[in-house]
């Protein structure tokens, strides 16, 4: 998929994601406004509870905004339907999570196959998408393997696969090294990176970690109680 | 999704919780199961009560007589003046009615009975009994079953076959009597110069020479009546009686082929009758027995025949009357044998129901990676589908071979009373079918609630759930 045409890969136009938890309302996302351009590496920063999980799901069209409009290359997903928007999570980004979330019954092969068969990709240019996938996080010799005989980085890095075999436009990753060791975390971090710049996508993470943030990413945006309160370059 | 990866999908989350999915299978298995052993006792005992009463060869027949010997007795409810007026107006059953009744459509055979008293010599002692006909048809005939000895081996042979109570009269060892001789003592009706036509060999002679001249009753020019006798060779011995025409049940003890009964010319009670009226100058029959191609053609062809003036009657009522006692047996079984398939459904909604607790998680990955409420839902009814055709399968089977068992304990004890074996249960293709689409549809309806309830979860909360 191709940016639109100004260039915003994302753009969120006063979202606010409410939540009613009793008697109280919680403002998880609070008029928050922001645009990614297409092929940045945005990081989200913030303490537990500032919204920014929140709004990647909002991006990811995994819940929806209590009001404002998130676009994603120009598609209103506030405006979507449920099928639509499960189009939007199968085909216009790819997810990452802290927990890896790989099914653990099925190999490695299968998890990176489950977004193809999800898209219904043909069958016959399935197993070269899941191989040229599996390759760029260098995991080739695990194919067989099921996730509990992975390392940590490695099940990071087959998430990492599953995300990308789809060929989206948006990658988000919700705290991709938060269960991690320091070294096993940057080198995801490069593989990010990587992808990043040979390919061009967009990235949204979320992490806790700035030197992270300021090492790999192009922009980094702080949120603290579902608002936006900085933007700006890695120092 | 694409079917097969909904299959292979839902084969896969099926075979991970292997021990609960199969005893949940099993549940379905045992409620089809006991649905298909209800069903298949109540159509085996249906199909054993037609052939029974198909081979007894009374519901595909209609028996048929003149309207004056059957007064009041399958007769229409109105007649014209004209045909009411005199009983000697009524139209003679003669060989050309028999005719023309056998070219009425889907009529198989018109053959006329005779039954007569006789004298029967055996080993020098004499025996008085009834002397019926039998058509080379009935050998099918459900009384020649069990049959020691052998049927008629030919429609005109000289042979005999005996009811078992009247050979036991004639010896103490009835089966030595195959292959004896009896003579058969009867009375000829002797054809005479005033005879007019000689259609049915046997019919009797028409006194149109006494009507024409006026002679009172009782003098009848062209009838003579002769004691003859018959040798006849036994060749077999019949449990029961096999059931008669409109003559009734059990209506002779002597069985001799009607070809035979035919060319003996004897003499019988319409012979008298028919002369004292002297309704018809052509010999005529007593009764005619109508055999039709299957049950359901009697109603119409019994109207043909009362159309043409003669008096039917079959047996189609009661056959009727059996049929609905028997549908509301099925029901009534039918209902029974579902009960255990409504609980069984119970156990997949419950299999179901804890299958989205423990696959909250997975169901929340799926929608992040892309799969839409219908995938989820999808997914779920195709679990609910295979435990449904797995356990429809596996439940015919098993109802199958309840009814087998039930089949061999019958038999054991029908043979200890030295009964014929028997066929109690029955499983056609359509109940094969229906039993297996009952449980896929029960097992699918179960699993719309679970469904539902899995392709509504919200990712993000399933996500979170550990």
């Amino acid at each position: 998929m191709t940016t639109a045409p100004d260039g915003v890969a994302i753009r969120t136009d006063r979202v606010s994601r409410h939540y009613q938890m009793g008697p109280a309302l919680v403002r998880a996302v609070d008029d928050v406004t922001l645009d990614v351009r297409g092929g940045e590496f945005i990081a989200l920063l913030g303490s537990s509870g500032s919204g920014k999980s929140t709004l990647l799901n909002l991006i990811a069209g995994l819940d929806r905004p209590t009001s404002g409009a998130i676009l994603a290359h120009g598609q209103d997903l506030a405006q979507m339907s449920s099928q639509e928007l499960a189009q939007h999570r199968s085909r216009t980004v790819g997810m990452v999570f802290q927990a890896f979330n790989l099914l653990p019954r099925m190999t490695l092969e299968e998890n990176v196959e489950l977004p193809l068969r999800l898209a219904e990709v043909d069958r016959g240019e399935r197993q070269a998408r899941v191989r040229e996938a599996v390759q760029r996080v260098r995991l080739e010799a695990r194919l067989t393997h099921h996730p509990t005989e992975l390392s940590g980085g490695e099940q990071q890095r087959a998430a990492l696969a599953r995300a990308l075999v789809n060929r989206p436009a948006i990658l988000l990753a919700d705290e991709p090294t938060g269960n991690l060791d320091s070294a096993t975390g940057d080198a995801i971090m490069l593989l990010l990176r990587e992808i990043n710049e040979s390919l061009g996508m967009t990235i949204v993470m979320v992490t806790h970690d700035r030197a992270r943030a300021e090492r790999f990413a192009h922009r980094i945006l702080q949120m603290n109680d579902g608002k936006l309160v900085s933007d700006g370059v890695p120092s | 999704m694409k079917f097969r990866d909904l299959t292979e999908l839902a084969g896969r989350n099926l075979r991970e919780a292997i021990l609960r999915n199969s005893l949940t299978t099993l549940g379905i298995a045992v409620g089809v199961a006991s649905l298909v052993a209800m069903l298949s006792l109540g159509v085996g005992l249906q199909e054993l009560a037609d052939k029974r009463l198909s081979r007894s060869g009374l519901f595909d027949a209609i028996f048929v007589a003149p309207q004056s010997n059957l007064r009041g007795f399958g007769r229409p409810a109105r007649q014209p003046a004209a045909k009411t007026a005199k009983s000697e107006d009524s139209r003679p059953l003669d060989e050309e009615a028999r005719k023309e009744i056998e070219r009425l459509v889907n009529v198989v055979e018109v053959y006329p009975e005779f039954r007569f008293p006789s004298d029967i010599r055996y080993a020098g002692n004499s025996y008085s009994t009834l002397v019926a006909s039998v058509p080379a048809s009935a050998r099918s005939n459900g009384a020649f079953e069990g049959i020691k000895g052998a049927f008629f081996s030919a429609p005109a042979a000289d042979e005999a076959i005996l009811q078992i109570e009247f050979a036991k009269e004639l010896s103490d060892q009835p089966d030595t009597l195959l292959g004896k001789e009896i003579v058969l003592r009867y009375v000829e009706r002797q054809v005479s110069s005033a005879e007019t036509g000689s259609t049915g060999a046997g019919a009797p002679p028409a006194s149109d020479a006494s009507a024409e001249a006026g002679l009172p009753a009782g003098i009848f020019p062209g009838l003579s009546i002769v004691p003859r006798e018959k040798t006849l060779r036994i060749v077999g011995i019949v449990e029961t009686e096999p059931t008669g025409g409109f003559g009734g049940f059990g209506r002779g003890r002597v069985l001799i082929p009607l070809q035979v009964a035919q060319s003996l010319r004897i003499a019988q009670a319409n012979d008298l009758r028919e002369m004292l009226r002297g309704a018809s100058a052509k010999p005529s029959y007593a009764t005619l027995t109508v055999r039709v191609k299957s049950p359901a053609q009697v109603q119409s062809v019994e109207a043909a025949i009362k159309q043409m003036g003669f008096a039917a009657f079959s047996l189609l009522d009661a056959t009727r009357s059996l049929r609905v006692v028997f549908a509301v047996f099925d029901l009534l079984l039918g209902l029974f044998g579902s009960l255990a398939l409504a609980v069984a459904s119970l156990g997949i909604i419950n299999t179901l129901v804890m299958a989205i607790l423990e696959r909250r998680r997975e169901i929340g990955i799926l929608k992040a990676l892309g799969a839409a409420d219908r995938d989820v839902r999808m997914l779920f009814f195709a679990e609910a589908g295979a435990m449904g055709l797995l356990g429809g399968i596996f439940g015919v089977t098993l109802g199958w071979l309840i009814g087998r068992a039930l089949t061999f304990g019958a038999n054991l004890y029908l043979r200890r009373q030295d009964l014929p074996p028997i066929d109690l249960s029955s499983v056609p293709w359509w109940m094969v079918a229906g039993a297996i689409a009952f449980s896929i549809a029960v097992s699918l309806a179960a699993g719309i609630f679970p469904a539902s309830r899995a392709a509504r979860l919200n990712p993000v909360e399933a996500l979170r759930y550990e």
